[in-house]
């Protein structure tokens, strides 16, 4: 077995992508395995989960991407189908491959981030706190207070940032167009604070192992209750155009369901897990900074549909308001980065008085800060889902390994269990709905 | 993110004979969190017994060259190999994570896929494959993922010749 697997996938031309029915192993056709991401033996026995009548020889495989533009980036969807109805489908990455994680290996610790935070280039600040949440349970180092704090601001602000962004797509591909517009919009708002704080759009490179890279800028408070008084009635009027929109439910309701064995079996994590109603939140079930000291609800949908996926999304927003709203009360005062010279580089004033600050700094940036010996995975709960972060480290200033799980990369194995039996119109709603980024799906 | 347990970070190997044990495979903690060490022929029974156990969600799976770093810390009855597959296991329930750790040699890097009992490691497997090539036997479609198909190499392991694009005007051209 090995042998020819060994061999076989060294240049194997067209194996990547969805086979036609006559190259497909009958078992396997049956099972939908081998071509098709698996689906649930359960789901396969019912011969009659498609309401199609079945003329063999004229089914059709298509290609949607990768320069489809509605599948947010260079996604590439195989589509076999029977008239109108999708039967397999296969999503084939990998476009937008550019070996960051043979990058990280070569970055330093204090490097990292500005390498991660380029994977899911929607929400960047998570990657960049599980990466420095897993170096500093390496380092077994504790970051102040206020350091916490102030990364549970930035998250929070950006999780609003990128579900705002999913509004305005996922209106966008649905055909509500003017909602791109109304969800760009918002999400303006949130990214003029964060370029405020770390003085970038995107790509921050803000959380670092040790803290944060600046202190909040002076007004901070009054910026962001003001963001959120913004946005909050705008959500309500998102309500009023999408939620309520008869149009909108009929293009979303029903369609792409997955069910909570076929989510869970494909590890599905984020909005598609708990459109299922599976309340499954890592904030809430497993907390890490701290979450634990405040107050939010877990929102859940029931049936697996998009419109639920949208729903929850829409939800989460108002939750995240919530959040920051009790964030910006308990932000305490203190240090944002741990002051401990083997870590972090020292205040810019000890540089000029003292010779011994000057030599750590110098230290820091030339030769990065050793991270002892062992290997951890630390996840947190992004916008997508489950966002982890493995590391192993050798005892060198670099990371041995660095290994990302992304969520999207393992969401979009649900595609062919969402897509299978809905027509091929439904496609563009469903792919939105599991609302992948391909900067970290093909990292 | 497994309850801690005081002094776990010394990684001693300790005796043979006091060994922390799980489903018969070895245990150690690293930073709190728990590692189980199953060897090849035991890996498949051991993430069957841990789904029983309640771990029943595969949060991650991924591969890990230590070519260049072979004198890793491991409990004393595990024989360090060139590769490592390391899956992250989940239970909701417990809300608890264990992490399996397998040892592949460098000859024949070739592991029991889980597939079959975790459909979620499909694209994971293949990412492992591709990256590092290790090869799952029983997985449905062991094929490249993220590099294009008639791809050379697999880009994560350590002795994978990075190279360089050769940039125009930077080296005489004899040397280009």
């Amino acid at each position: 077995m090995s042998d020819d697997v060994w061999r076989g996938a060294g240049t194997s031309e067209g194996a990547q992508e969805l086979q036609s029915r006559e190259d497909t192993d009958p078992i396997d056709l049956l099972r939908e395995k081998g071509a098709v991401l698996r689906l649930p033996e359960g789901r396969v026995l019912m011969s009659d989960d498609v309401s199609v009548e079945m003329t063999e020889d004229e089914t059709m495989i298509i290609n949607m991407g990768p320069q489809h533009p509605s599948t947010h980036g260079v996604l590439r969807v195989m589509m076999e189908l029977e008239g109108e109805t999708v039967l397999r489908s296969k999503p084939v990455i990998g476009y937008l491959h550019t070996g960051m994680e043979k990058t990280g290996e070569d970055l330093s610790y204090l490097q990292g981030p500005t390498n991660v935070t380029r994977m899911d280039y929607l929400s960047p600040m998570f990657t960049e706190l599980t990466f420095a949440l897993a170096v500093e349970k390496l380092l077994e180092i504790e970051v102040p207070e206020r350091a916490i704090w102030i990364r549970m601001l930035v998250t929070e602000l950006n999780r609003m940032m990128s579900h705002l962004l999913f509004m305005a797509t996922n209106g966008m591909d649905i055909g509500a167009v003017s909602m791109m517009i109304y969800g760009w919009r918002e999400r303006e708002l949130v990214l003029a604070f964060l370029e405020k704080v770390t003085g970038l759009r995107m790509n921050y490179n803000y959380i670092r192992p040790g803290g944060v890279a600046v202190d909040l800028p002076a007004g901070w408070r009054t910026d962001v209750l003001e963001l959120c008084a913004a946005i909050e009635p705008r959500l309500d009027e998102y309500d009023e155009l999408l939620t309520g929109q008869l149009i909108f439910r009929q293009r979303t309701e029903g369609v792409g369901i997955i069910s909570q064995e076929e989510a869970l079996a494909l590890s599905a994590t984020g909005p598609i897990l708990r459109s299922t109603g599976i309340d499954w939140d890592l904030r809430k079930d497993m907390p890490y900074l701290h979450y634990e000291q405040v107050e939010f609800d877990v929102i859940v949908g029931q049936y697996g549909d998009a419109f639920e996926r949208y729903a929850i999304r829409l939800n989460e927003i108002r939750e995240s308001i919530r959040l920051v709203r009790q964030i910006v009360e308990l932000v305490p005062p203190g240090d944002y980065r741990l002051q401990d010279k083997k870590v972090t580089p020292p205040p810019r004033a000890r540089i000029d008085e003292s010779m011994e600050a000057l030599i750590h700094h110098f230290k820091i940036f030339t030769e990065g800060f050793k991270v002892p010996e062992g290997e951890v995975y630390v996840p947190v709960e992004s916008p997508r889902g489950e966002l982890g972060c493995y590391i192993v480290s050798d005892g060198s200033p670099k990371p041995y390994r660095l290994h990302v799980r992304g969520p999207s990369f393992v969401n979009l194995q649900t595609l062919p269990v969402m897509l299978r039996g809905g027509v091929i119109a439904d496609a563009v709603a469903v792919i939105s709905s599991v609302d992948p980024v391909m900067g970290e799906v093909d990292r | 993110m497994s309850t801690a347990t005081p002094g776990a970070e010394a990684d001693a190997p300790a005796p043979a004979a006091t060994e922390e044990l799980l489903h018969g495979a070895p245990v150690s903690w690293s930073r709190g969190q728990q590692v189980v060490h199953p060897t090849r022929e035991q890996y498949l029974a051991v993430v069957t017994g841990l789904k029983a156990d309640g771990y029943a969600f595969c949060s991650d799976l991924c591969g890990v060259d230590y070519l260049t770093h072979s004198g890793r810390s491991l409990p004393a009855s595990v024989a360090p190999e060139r590769f490592e597959v390391v899956a992250n296991l989940l239970s909701m329930a417990q809300k608890a994570r264990v992490r399996v750790r397998v040892q592949v040699p460098e000859l024949d890097p070739t592991v029991a896929s889980v597939v079959e009992l975790y459909p979620g490691a499909e694209a994971m497997e293949r990412e492992a494959w591709d990256m590092l090539g290790i090869a799952f036997d029983g997985h449905p479609d062991l094929t490249r993922i993220l590099m294009p198909e008639d791809w050379e190499g697999h880009p994560l392991r350590k002795d994978y010749d990075t190279g360089r694009v050769p940039v125009q005007f930077k080296f005489p051209a004899r040397e280009r």
